[in-house]
């Protein structure tokens, strides 16, 4: 089985066709969306999620830290973008970099109290960090509007010189989100492979290796957090712009396990692109499955216990056992512990 | 003055009193060797030197500083490694991969974001030059998991001479390895001790005492004799222990 430690052949291709293909089916998802049946946002949604996604899969698949309250940094990013917009100014950069920090912020206080502990500790700290952003959101009914939450937040224009670009339209926010998208794809791909993201690996694979070959293991937690974090933050400025509004929703439990569902669905334990499998699946059982029967998440739920039971790698771990048995075992897959 | 010293290190947990005012000395440029029964507190000893464990009272120095009680990275860093009883790697990761991640090259980049550590020429010819030394060049790009238990034995002290130290302690590396194995690392052993100061914990008496300049037998949580191996010969417990077998 192929893990994400795994190193790409070298003299591999940086750009496959499969790939080529994705951004053929992203660029031109304004053109067949709706003839398809489907809706312009769809597109919006699931990128929003899609940069959500890969940046939580830093922490959860990269790093092995099992974070269950992550939803609160998407709703963090989201108030904090309705904040600006409806208390500093009207202004698209102010509002996702204040998104960003304030998310950021969070997952440096959060991730500064997680890191030091492991296991099922460092899950339930997320989980009870991540119910105190929720009930906060509900409460600081003066901040962030309680239940209802903030609503009709503008969609700042997109000013690139003496070119204005009205983001109230739905393929041109389409297009802007996709520009994130792309990049979140190219940082979080170096990053991985980049001496951080090695690091970070390594200590998800054996921590007490990781400590006497010199690197300070909770400090590279509390970084992997903090860049998750302020990634999430992102998504939530920009989901904030897409609802036009921002609610503790997000925040919740139910929200924070979703991308968790994705991403274990999707296969981001053996991947990088294991979160965007997840990601489109779960869009796609939503507004296909979801158009045949209400019961759509109960299936989604269904699906999710089989792949935990039988094949725990998720999608991508199918696509890739298909494409092994497609060219024969690799060369170094089994183990071979023999005694000399 | 020794390169690594420790005076009087007490450590205990709960009841049970593991190092009993323990001192030692590991000289520069030595193979210092470990040496007791099952249970006399050997492992104990080297993870309170390595920072693992922090000794209750009692100091240690490396090169005339004071360690007492850092964590085992700051330890790491100043130029002290170690490979583990049971084997302890990277195990997802190609055998290079353990390799570069000790290098303190590496270590200097560890917050670079952007760059692939494969495209790091410099980091990768010296990560092979650490496999020459192990004899794992050939399985350079293979994941550790598939190497075999001798040559993981080899791959843990690379990926301790990969954090270019100053001493070197191993922790029972014969432990699992057949006749064979055991005289690779022998003769591997050999060559290193030109270059690294070692300590490592032994059971395998006639291979400590083959290697080593001077051997210390701990019992009971304390050193009960030292000497280089013709004295330790004439020690009343090292005839009785299994010892009595090589005269």
């Amino acid at each position: 089985m192929a893990t994400l430690s795994d190193i790409s052949p070298r003299g591999s291709h940086w750009f496959t066709p499969a790939m080529g293909l994705a951004a053929v089916i992203a660029l031109t998802a304004p053109l067949w969306l709706e003839p398809a049946g489907l809706y312009q946002y769809i597109g919006i949604e699931v990128a929003i999620w899609l940069i959500y996604a890969l940046g939580f899969n830093l922490l959860f698949g990269y790093s092995g830290l099992h974070s269950f309250g992550h939803g609160a940094y998407l709703g963090v990013g989201a108030y904090a973008f309705g904040l600006y917009q409806l208390h500093v100014e009207v202004g698209l950069w102010g509002g996702l970099v204040a998104a960003m920090l304030a998310a950021g912020l969070a997952g440096a206080l959060v991730g500064a109290c997680v890191s030091h502990r492991r296991g099922i500790y460092f899950a339930l700290l997320t989980i009870a960090f991540g119910q105190v952003f929720w009930f906060s959101a509900i409460k600081l009914h003066w901040l962030t509007g309680g239940e209802d939450g903030l609503l009709n937040i503008p969609r700042p224009d997109l000013s690139l010189g003496v070119v204005r670009v009205d983001l109230n339209d739905n393929t041109s926010f389409y297009y802007f989100v996709l520009i994130f998208l792309a990049l979140t794809v190219l940082l979080m791909w170096r990053m991985v492979n980049a001496p951080f993201g090695r690091a970070l690996q390594a200590i998800r694979q054996n921590e007490l290796r990781a400590r006497f070959v010199g690197y300070e293991v909770w400090r590279f937690k509390w970084m992997a957090f903090l860049i998750s974090a302020m990634i999430a933050g992102l998504a939530g400025g920009l989901f904030a712009m897409a609802q036009q509004s921002a609610y503790p929703d997000v925040m919740s439990l139910h929200q924070s396990g979703l991308i968790v569902m994705m991403v274990l669905v999707g296969g981001g334990l053996v991947s990088f692109w294991g979160p965007v499998l997840g990601v489109l699946l779960y869009f796609l059982a939503r507004d296909i499955l979801g158009g045949l029967t209400e019961t759509w998440l109960l299936w989604f739920g269904l699906l999710f216990v089989a792949m935990v039971m039988f094949k725990p790698e998720g999608l991508a771990g199918v696509l890739q056992d298909l494409q092994h048995g497609r060219r024969g075992p690799a060369k170094t897959s089994n183990p071979s512990l023999e005694v000399d | 003055m020794a390169l690594f010293e420790a005076h009087n290190l007490h450590k205990r947990f709960g009841a049970r009193v593991v190092l009993e005012d323990i001192s030692l000395a590991f000289e520069e440029g030595q193979v210092s060797g470990i040496m007791g029964p099952n249970g006399a507190g050997k492992t104990t000893c080297f993870n309170v030197l390595t920072g693992r464990y922090r000794p209750d009272r009692g100091s240690i120095r490396f090169k005339g500083r004071e360690i007492t009680g850092l964590a085992p990275q700051r330890i790491a860093r100043l130029g002290i490694a170690r490979s583990f009883q049971m084997m302890t790697l990277f195990d997802q990761s190609a055998v290079i991969e353990n390799v570069m991640l000790a290098l303190p090259a590496f270590h200097a980049r560890r917050t670079q974001v952007l760059r692939s550590v494969f495209d790091k020429q410099d980091l990768l010819q010296q990560a092979e030059t650490v496999l020459k030394e192990v004899g794992l060049v050939e399985r350079a790009w293979d994941p550790s998991v598939s190497l075999s238990y001798g040559e993981r034995r080899a791959l843990e002290i690379g990926v301790a001479l990969a954090q270019q130290p100053r001493i070197l302690f191993l922790d029972e590396p014969t432990s699992g390895l057949g006749l064979e194995g055991r005289e690779r690392l022998a003769e591997l052993l050999q060559q290193l001790r030109s270059t690294y100061t070692i300590v490592m914990i032994e059971h395998d008496m006639a291979f400590l005492f083959r290697l080593a300049d001077r051997i210390s037998v701990v019992h009971w949580g304390q050193v009960i004799a030292e000497g280089d191996p013709a004295s330790l010969m004439a020690n009343k417990w090292v005839q009785r222990s299994a010892l009595g077998g090589l005269q």
